[in-house]
């Protein structure tokens, strides 16, 4: 497999009032093609802060971020990032919404609305393109930045707790629709929760970091077919990497003293 | 005002029609209500003799006959055209003076301390000023109510370009968006709202230094015609420029109003 996104020798400090906060301590983690990968970790592990370097929004102090083998600077269409309050354009409808990155590009009219409406139709808001974000749920919400974030067909989709704001029934429907979303389009995905159970459910590989400071604690390798079902939900074999996931969060033994 | 009926609209989806449809009805009805309360306490007040208060029968009849021999159409025209002419330039400054302060801190900073200066200073306190450097004709009485209106204005636009929420500015980057594009697409529809906030103050603002400014030798005007009124005791011209100018004001502030609803359609009011 060949490798996507490559994160070498990553750190980051951020400045507090009187000391230096490390936020990311030598982060070294490759993301293959297609890969779908959770990161999962106690806040202030800096996972949020990882995907925005990624994204390009956040400069890595020292280190580098590789995509395709080029450094990334700054952002891009070629990532599409999904945040966890949504950021939808209230003034636009879901389908203006899902076209604003393709009307960045130089996509033909026709084109642009075809492709928009395949990325709404992916994330099943067919009946709801021309509605304006504030009559949506908050699950319809983040389908639509979804559709958006598809639609400018990007090689990797960055998606910071999308699901986080969300009640556990909608979450687990969209979990399902995301899978069902990347099983017809394939991406590379870094998917940033702090819920177990979403982690291992989504993930090739779970990557669990750990606080203070900021690094890779363990990699964890989710062996489950595709596509998940509820019964693989409810499996022992879930249950025994689910496990494995919860101890090595829950019961992170500090590597660094402080 | 402005806070409450922006407070009085059903603002949360799910209980949405009956309320909707319903409520502006009764709304009506109890305004109807509150205007005929007032007059009748006013025909009160007046019939029980407070010294030299004129009814809302002689008010009427002079209003009628300033109508008729075009006095008060003069008049207003004047007004409205000072009003006008100040608040356009005013807030024709204002927009982009504010997206500046907001956008560039370099502009914010130098701008700032002006802005902040000027608007300690009532518009008014201008006035020997103003006359002083640009004479008695329209210019100065422009003038003022140009800074009224610039004042209040330019703070709403330049805050509503600061709290543009970081997210959408980061959404629209990562799909590939530039400076010129965040700023078109994003910047400039999310602080609409607060634009036409600053557009009504300012109008308020604009409105309530008008006859002040018309005290300035003025030949014609609501305010002139109130303090030539003044001069003869004549009260019912009093009350009709006085209900002239309430009356002008708050439809024009209903007409912003309906603006902000075609304008600002889209927030999510919680």
């Amino acid at each position: 497999m060949t490798t996507k996104i490559s994160f070498r020798g990553v750190s980051k400090t951020f400045a507090l009032k009187d000391t230096d906060f490390l936020a990311l301590d030598r982060v070294d983690l490759d993301i293959a093609d297609r890969e779908f990968v959770t990161v999962v970790g106690p806040s202030g592990c800096g996972k949020s802060t990882l995907m925005s370097m990624a994204a390009g929004l956040v400069e890595p102090g020292t280190g580098e971020i590789l995509l395709d083998g080029a450094p990334v600077a700054g952002p891009g269409p070629d990532r599409g990032v999904i945040f966890q309050q949504y950021a939808l354009f209230p003034w636009l409808t879901v389908r203006k919404n899902v076209e604003f990155g393709l009307n960045l590009a130089p996509v033909p009219a026709q084109e642009r609305r075809e492709r928009a409406q395949r990325a709404i139709d992916l994330v099943g808001l067919t009946d709801f393109a021309d509605a304006l974000p504030k009559t949506l749920s908050g699950g319809m919400k983040q389908r639509c930045a979804i559709a958006r974030a598809y639609a400018v067909n990007p090689k990797v989709l960055l998606m910071d707790e999308p699901f986080g704001a969300l009640d556990a029934l909608t979450r687990v429907q969209l979990q399902d629709q995301l899978l069902d979303t990347w099983s017809q389009e394939r991406r590379t995905v870094m998917f940033i929760t702090h819920d177990v159970d979403e982690a291992v459910y989504l993930a090739n590989r779970v990557i669990v970091m750990a606080a203070r400071p900021g690094r890779v604690h363990r990699v964890i390798d989710v062996d489950l077919p595709y596509p998940r079902t509820e019964e693989l939900r409810l499996s022992p074999e879930f249950a025994r990497i689910r496990n494995e996931v919860w101890h090595s969060v829950y019961h992170q033994t500090s590597a660094h003293a402080e | 005002m402005t806070a409450l009926s922006v407070s009085q609209r059903p603002g949360d989806p799910p209980a949405p029609r009956r309320r909707r449809a319903r409520r502006p009805a009764r709304g009506i009805v109890l305004n109807v209500v509150a205007v005929a309360a007032g007059l009748a306490a006013w025909t009160g007040l007046s019939a029980s003799g407070i010294q030299g208060l004129t009814g809302p029968v002689e008010v009427a009849v002079r209003g009628a006959e300033l109508i008729a021999d075009g006095t008060l159409t003069a008049d207003l025209l004047a007004s409205l055209r000072r009003v006008f002419t100040g608040f356009a330039l005013g807030t024709a400054l204002a927009v982009p003076v504010g997206f500046l302060m907001g956008w560039y801190a370099t502009a914010r900073a130098l701008i700032e301390p002006y802005v902040q200066f000027f608007r300690t200073i009532p518009p008014l306190a201008i006035i020997p000023l103003a006359i002083l450097l640009m004479g008695i004709g329209e210019t100065p009485k422009v003038f003022v109510i140009f800074l009224a209106a610039f004042l209040s204005s330019v703070v709403a636009t330049f805050q509503g370009v600061m709290d543009v929420d970081k997210t959408l500015i980061n959404a629209a980057r990562v799909l590939g968006a530039s400076d010129r594009v965040i700023f078109l697409k994003v910047v400039v529809p999310a602080s609409t709202p607060f634009i036409i906030v600053g557009m009504r103050v300012g109008l308020g603002a604009a409105w309530g230094t008008l006859v002040a400014a018309e005290l300035i030798a003025a030949q014609e005007g609501l305010g002139y015609r109130m303090q030539q009124a003044q001069l003869y005791y004549d009260l019912p011209t009093i009350f009709v420029g006085l209900i002239s100018i309430g009356v002008l004001g708050l439809a024009m502030d209903r007409l912003l109003q309906l603006a902000e609803r075609r304008l600002t359609g889209w927030q999510e009011r919680r």
